[in-house]
């Protein structure tokens, strides 16, 4: 079997299970967070249970709406608080105690390789940079969840991406992610799970792995993997090191597919509008001018995506007309940057950092594009108005584009900027 | 369970941001989210089809955000169901949760044109194309998610197998 196999089989206490069967797994954690949660919980209510199956398995984040920018989106945090309350849930993260949901769930120890987690949200299948087995589901399949702790499953095929070779300078696994994108596009992996495996991906970081398995769903993924090894140890602290040595996929593991990519040949992308599959070479791309720059989300928010940015932009000022807003994934990730003085770098270079949150990225809070803004993005959708206006364009690249990109004011390659 | 309503046509790829933009995802009323049902492209889609619709739709429909604002908001604006050639996951999960019947029927594309008035059989896999006479067939939904869907959603559902039990 392969890992995502094995994961399912060992939380549905089978022996072995094969693609297309359907399985009714155990779940180890639940997530909801602010946007997701409200219609969660109202759902439960008409469910007319007592309690949540496990209260210490539930976690709920306010990521969306932080801090509420709205008495609508208020309102909603303080119905949940309430529902925190009554429900003796501890895994709480107000607004100030955690950032996005994504960020926070493997900082906070709630993410464990092997383990089967379902989140009221697409990208919840970031975990499996962790080799969780983490799914993104509606907020009525999780009221069904709260009351049972279960879920079924239908045993995806799996995508193998093997990745070998190493990153030139200023090329990062976001590049990688968008040309896969390009590869499959928006349906390629629809149903399926997509396990990254090589040389490229061993060496790359665990928030490098969290970029590629979290864009994922943007190929319609039921998730993405990587073998869980001694990074991901080192990550999690010694508490979980030596239980998930049997995880990884065996040797006559079965794919559907296997995808060959050399690291060393790959560019930095860009996906134009208005779909994350829209992928050419930073070097095709013709003269774009661009009103904002945003780097963060839970695709590219965290420190070492910060790092970059902020190793190009030292220095340098962001563009005139062009504005650069930064917002770091978490609280953590906020403060590991104050420490090393990143922040300082930013905003001296003229952007302007926000505390953590999912607001810019799906167009809610914050940096809302105008009608005819064109932004280039590090988040994960460039869908017709996910940003703000349905005239508004975006691009998706790495931080490293999207740094350079603001000094420039156009869309530019960071390899003649670093 | 037989829907009898007319097209509207979709392309490709319709994302869930366009389905319901985020704008409006601090909204949990139905109605209220019905009003802006499919605003980011075809603004005023639920006051078009007060009594009721079919979408007809291509590949990986309802891609993108799990956002179940978005299913609840096309139910709510008189969708009836949505037959598409292929569902993205997350969506199709979310429909049949929430009691919106949604029917997989590669080539449906080609075969109507916007406006038909469309008879979908859920149990037999039939579409029956009312202005052309054509009927396409295709893997019927099944049993246990159409009883899911005759209950009204997973939640009525579930109540109802509590109290059987």
């Amino acid at each position: 079997m392969n890992i995502i196999e094995k994961i399912l089989a060992k939380a549905s206490r089978r022996e072995e299970v094969r693609p297309g069967e359907i399985v009714e797994a155990e779940i180890k954690s639940a997530m909801i967070h602010d946007i997701t949660g409200p219609i969660a919980v109202q759902s439960w209510r008409k469910l007319e249970e007592a309690k949540v199956w496990d209260p210490d398995r539930v976690v709920v984040i306010f990521d969306h709406f932080l801090p509420p920018p709205t008495e609508q989106a208020a309102s909603l945090q303080k119905m949940m608080r309430g529902f925190v309350d009554e429900q003796g849930i501890r895994s709480f993260y107000d607004v100030g105690r955690g950032g996005i949901c994504h960020q926070v769930m493997p900082e906070k120890g709630h993410v464990h390789p092997g383990d089967v987690i379902v989140g009221a949200d697409s990208h919840t299948c970031t975990y499996g940079a962790f080799g969780a087995f983490s799914t993104g589901i509606g907020s009525t399949e999780m009221a069904a969840v709260f009351a049972t702790g279960r879920l079924w499953f239908k045993v995806p095929r799996t995508i193998k991406i093997n990745v070998n070779g190493s990153f030139a300078p200023s090329v990062m696994s976001k590049d990688l992610i968008l040309h896969i994108l390009a590869k499959l596009g928006v349906s390629g992996a629809n149903y399926r799970g997509m396990e990254f495996t090589g040389q490229a991906v061993e060496d790359m970081s665990i928030s490098g792995r969290m970029t590629l398995c979290n864009m994922s769903i943007e190929a319609g993924a039921k998730t993405g993997i990587v073998a869980p090894d001694t990074k991901t140890a080192e990550y999690l602290g010694a508490s979980s090191s030596n239980s998930f040595h049997d995880i990884g996929s065996d040797e006559d593991s079965k794919y559907e597919r296997t995808i060959q990519i050399d690291a060393s040949t790959l560019s930095p992308q860009v996906a134009r509008p208005h779909s994350p599959d829209n992928v050419i070479p930073i070097e095709e791309m013709p003269e774009t001018r661009i009103d904002q720059a945003f780097l963060g989300s839970c695709t590219n928010g965290r420190t070492e995506d910060l790092r970059i940015a902020a190793r190009i932009l030292d220095g340098r000022k962001v563009h005139n007309c062009t504005r650069l807003i930064v917002t770091p994934a978490s609280q953590d990730v906020y403060r590991e940057c104050l420490r090393e003085g990143l922040i300082e770098i930013l905003t001296e270079s003229g952007a302007v950092v926000t505390n953590p949150g999912c607001g810019i990225c799906i167009g809610i809070h914050m940096g809302i594009l105008a009608p005819g803004d064109v932004c280039v993005s590090s988040s994960n959708r460039n869908f017709i108005g996910r940003m703000g206006s349905p005239q508004a364009k975006i691009f998706l690249a790495s931080p490293a584009t999207v740094a350079a990109s603001a000094i420039a004011g156009r869309i530019t390659d960071p390899r003649k900027l670093s | 369970m037989i829907l009898k309503a007319r097209a509207v046509k979709l392309g490709n790829n319709v994302d869930t941001d366009v389905i319901l933009p985020g704008k409006y995802l601090a909204l949990t009323d139905p109605a209220e989210l019905g009003n802006h049902a499919m605003e980011g492209v075809s603004p005023g889609f639920a006051s078009k089809f007060t009594d009721g619709v079919v979408i007809v739709a291509g590949e990986n429909f309802g891609q993108g955000s799990s956002r179940e604002h978005a299913a609840i908001a096309l139910k709510a604006a008189g969708v009836r169901c949505v037959v598409a050639e292929s569902f993205a996951r997350i969506f199709y999960r979310n429909a049949i949760n929430i009691g919106l019947p949604a029917l997989e029927c590669p080539g449906i594309l080609a075969q109507v044109t916007d406006r038909d008035e469309l008879s979908v059989d859920l149990e037999r896999g039939q579409i029956k194309n009312l202005r052309t006479g054509a009927t396409a067939t295709t893997e019927p939904i099944p049993l246990d998610l159409l009883q899911v869907l005759n209950d009204g959603g997973i939640i009525e559902h579930l109540k109802k197998k509590r109290a059987h039990r």
